[in-house]
C-alpha cells in the first residue's frame, strides 16, 4: 500500500548536512584552482549538486523560496564578470584580459597573492551553476 | 613487496568491480541495479585511492571526494525516482 505522503525525515535531516559540506568542498574547489586540481567549471558543478540535493530531499516549492536566485540571470552576471575582467586591463591601456597579480598583507591570512584571474574565474563559476541548475530545473518542471 | 601488495588489491577490486557488473545485467530488479551502480563508485573511490599510493600523489584527492559525492546524489536521484516516480516533488 502506497502511503499518500511519505515521510522522510531521515532524507531531510541527513540532506542539511551533506549539503553544508558539499558547499564547503565547492567553494574550496574553486579557490584551490590556481595551484591545484579544480578551479571554477569543477566548483560551479559541485555547487549546482548541493542544490539539486537541496532540491532532491525537499519541495520544489520550499527551495524556490530558501534559495530566491534567478538562476537564468546568473549567468548574465557570470558574462559580465568574466567580460569586465577584461576590459578592466584595457582601461590601463593593456591588451584584452591581461592578467596582474601582487601580494598582500592580511592580518588574519598573511602574505596573500591576489590574482585577476579570480573574477573570471567567479564568472566561470556562476555561468556553470546557472547553466547546471536551469537545464535541470526546466527539465523537471516540464510536465505542468 | 608493497608494491606487490597494492597490485594485488588492485586485482581484487577489478574482481569486485566484474561481479557488481554482473548483478546490474543480470539483477531481477531496479534497486539491484542501483545498489550495483552505488557500490561501484565506492569501488572505484578505493581503486583511484590505491593508484594514488602507486604513483605517490596526492592530485586525485580531489577526485575522490567527487565521485563520492556524484554517486551519493546519482543513488539518492535514482531511489526517489522508484519510490514516488518523479525526482523533484512539486509541493
Amino acid at each position: 500500500m502506497k502511503q499518500l505522503r511519505p515521510n522522510d525525515m531521515m532524507l531531510q535531516v541527513s540532506m542539511r548536512l551533506i549539503t553544508l559540506i558539499i558547499f564547503a568542498f565547492s567553494f574550496y574547489l574553486f579557490l584551490a584552482g590556481h595551484n591545484n586540481p579544480g578551479g571554477g567549471f569543477i566548483g560551479g558543478l559541485m555547487t549546482a549538486s548541493a542544490i539539486l540535493v537541496l532540491y532532491l530531499a525537499f519541495d520544489m516549492k520550499t527551495i524556490t523560496k530558501a534559495i530566491p536566485f534567478n538562476f537564468t540571470t546568473m549567468i548574465g552576471v557570470g558574462l559580465l564578470f568574466a567580460v569586465f575582467t577584461g576590459i578592466a586591463s584595457m582601461l590601463y591601456g593593456f591588451p584584452f584580459l591581461t592578467q596582474f597579480f601582487d601580494y598582500f598583507q592580511f592580518p588574519v591570512f598573511g602574505e596573500v597573492e591576489l590574482t585577476t584571474a579570480l573574477p573570471f574565474d567567479l564568472g566561470v563559476y556562476l555561468v556553470v551553476v546557472g547553466a547546471a541548475l536551469t537545464i535541470i530545473l526546466a527539465i523537471a518542471e516540464d510536465d505542468k | 613487496m608493497f608494491q606487490i601488495i597494492l597490485y594485488f588489491s588492485l586485482l581484487v577490486l577489478a574482481i569486485s568491480l566484474v561481479l557488481f557488473l554482473i548483478r546490474i545485467i543480470k539483477g531481477p530488479s531496479t534497486q539491484d541495479r542501483i545498489l550495483g551502480l552505488d557500490c561501484i563508485g565506492v569501488t572505484l573511490v578505493g581503486f583511484i585511492g590505491i593508484i594514488m599510493i602507486l604513483q605517490e600523489t596526492i592530485a586525485y584527492s580531489d577526485i575522490i571526494l567527487v565521485l563520492s559525492i556524484l554517486a551519493f546524489v546519482g543513488t539518492v536521484a535514482m531511489s526517489k525516482f522508484m519510490e514516488r516516480g518523479a525526482v523533484f516533488d512539486r509541493d
